[in-house]
């Protein structure tokens, strides 16, 4: 079990430099009234790594991921992402540092009265200068991507659950972002629907190069997710593999414990330690 | 007063607040929202449409029946006088003034702003609104603006509608119950009313419709807990709406008596 301080992430001047934190949390507080949500929470997160935040329901699991695109406000710490100071930005300044960002949503959040082409296209029709062809074009291929091209014009309450996950990870990464969220991306889905969610999280990572941060209370697809890799093969398919051990270290697990971290270490040092709340968890 | 009584009138009194206080925010950001960019024009001309066009059906008919009943009432009335030839001064003079913009908004609060309510409520518990905040685009200017502008607009041009169509109402009842002639209707319609008559008519839809569809908004953007959060959300909206139509409308007659006469 190990807890960085901050001097091992390094100051914010170091965050320009090419190995420096994507996100970088320092002794971050929340509370909503009285209840505490966030204590002195503190962690960084490497460029094309992955953090999987555990912890049981209401841990302050979720707050995180919205305290890192800054739609909610901390108490009390610093919050940087991609450079930026995002804890003290105004919402207008937010918006030139989430367009490197994509979240993907507990449930999906699909706008519901607009296609899945128009969902998954949205930030590309809306905030930018592309030009329609090209919109269509990069949907198409994100849709490609997540294996949902013959769906583009379908409504999204015509998808099964685990279809609308997929449309919300395309719609995620149809920017080209450099910092992928994911809440919850497989609550709520049977396993096998599970497995090719978790696919598409590690084909973005491995394949993209997309640094992901996710939130999940399924210690399996968690797992998953650290000890395997994707690449390429002759066909330009992509292969899901056992991950070398080097690519597993860059896998970084943080278990929430009443709104602070209990555990941060590898895929190993969680599954051999010997604390007991984690035992529990895990179990 | 007991010790349990005065907590709960300060929470009262401190929630209140906070909601006015959000509520101005969410105006002045929608002013500023109007004349600064990005500016969602599309959005603007399909909330016309929604607003305006989508509640053509329930001004007309709230337009004609009220000027058919007003000329029945009045016919009656008139009649104690004999002063039947002016039912159309009378149709005309509190139609455009006051019960036009007034049924107009309160239509428009039942509909448009029960509707802005639910939709935008919707969104939020179902984290879309986050979702568009994630997308990289301000909810104010792609959701609440396009509202706002469309309201402004749609609002006096509705009242418009409902005037005209009042007094087509009016103009058929006296022609065909009360026998009063087309002509003599109509110029009495003329005569009933004066500038300042018709400005005020004008001017206060302006008002209305700001407050109708501010608020739908304000009440749509703070719901919470699930579709039961949706619901009440709702039923908040037309009430309050309702209630500030009635509140704001005398303010700006108040105002609008003051500059014009």
């Amino acid at each position: 079990m190990r807890h960085k301080s901050l001097a091992e992430f390094g100051l914010p001047v170091e965050l320009a430099e090419p190995h420096a934190p994507v996100v970088l949390f320092d002794k971050v507080c929340l509370a909503f009234d009285e209840k505490v949500i966030l204590k002195d929470v503190t962690f960084s997160v490497r460029a094309g790594h992955t953090k999987i935040f555990l912890g049981a329901s209401g841990a302050g699991k979720s707050t995180i991921l919205k305290l890192m695109l800054g739609l909610i406000r901390p108490d009390s710490g610093t919050i940087w992402v991609l450079g930026h100071r995002v804890d003290q930005m105004t919402e207008a300044q937010l918006m030139g540092v989430r367009h490197h960002m994509g979240m993907v949503f507990q449930e999906g959040a699909l706008f519901d009265s607009f296609t899945v082409g128009e969902n998954v296209g949205y930030k590309l029709y809306e905030e930018t200068t592309m030009p329609l062809d090209e919109v269509r074009h990069r949907v198409e291929e994100v849709l490609g991507f997540v294996g949902l091209s013959e769906h583009i014009d379908k409504q999204p309450s015509e998808l099964s659950g685990g279809q609308r996950r997929r449309v919300a990870i395309a719609r995620a990464m149809a920017a080209k972002p450099t910092l992928l969220l994911y809440d919850e991306p497989t609550t709520g889905l049977d396993p096998i629907t599970s497995l090719t969610i978790d696919a598409e999280i590690i084909k973005l990572r491995d394949l993209e190069r997309v640094t992901s941060v996710i939130v999940t209370h399924q210690l399996r697809d968690a797992f998953y997710v650290a000890v395997h890799s994707a690449r390429l093969d002759a066909s330009d398919t992509a292969d899901i593999i056992a991950a070398a051990e080097a690519k597993v270290e860059e896998a970084d697990f943080v278990m929430l414990k009443e709104g602070g971290i209990h555990f941060e270490g590898s895929a190993a040092e969680l599954r051999n330690s010997t604390d007991p709340y984690l035992k529990t968890f895990l179990s | 007063m007991s010790d349990v009584q005065g907590t709960w009138l300060i929470e009262f009194v401190k929630k209140s607040l906070l909601e006015v206080q959000e509520y101005v925010k969410l105006c002045f950001a929608a002013v500023r929202g109007a004349f600064t960019r990005p500016f969602y024009a599309r959005d603007v001309m399909e909330q016309i449409e929604v607003i305006g066009i989508g509640s053509l059906t329930v001004v007309l008919l709230t337009g004609f029946f009220t000027g058919a009943v007003m000329a029945l009432q009045s016919g009656i009335m008139l009649d104690q006088f004999g002063a039947r030839p002016y039912v159309g001064r009378l149709i005309s003079a509190t139609l455009i003034k006051e019960l036009g913009p007034v049924l107009t908004a309160l239509m428009l609060a039942g509909r448009v702003g029960s509707g802005i309510a639910a939709e935008l409520g919707s969104m939020m518990v179902t984290e879309q609104i986050s979702a568009l905040r994630a997308l990289g685009t301000d909810p104010m200017r792609k959701l609440v603006v396009p509202r706002v502008l469309a309201g402004f607009i749609m609002c006096p041009i509705l009242t418009v509608v409902a005037n005209t169509v009042g007094m087509l109402g009016g103009w058929i009842i006296a022609l065909t119950e009360l026998r009063v002639s087309s002509g003599v209707y109509w110029s009495g319609v003329v005569e009933g009313l004066f500038m300042q008559d018709v400005w005020m008519g004008l001017i206060k839809p302006f008002f209305l419709g700001f407050v109708i569809v501010t608020i739908g908004c304000h009440v749509g953007l703070r719901t919470s807990g699930g579709t039961q959060g949706v619901g009440r959300a709702t039923t908040n909206a037309v009430v309050a709406a309702s209630v500030v139509v009635l509140v704001v409308d005398f303010f700006v007659t108040r105002l609008l008596i003051s500059i014009l006469f």
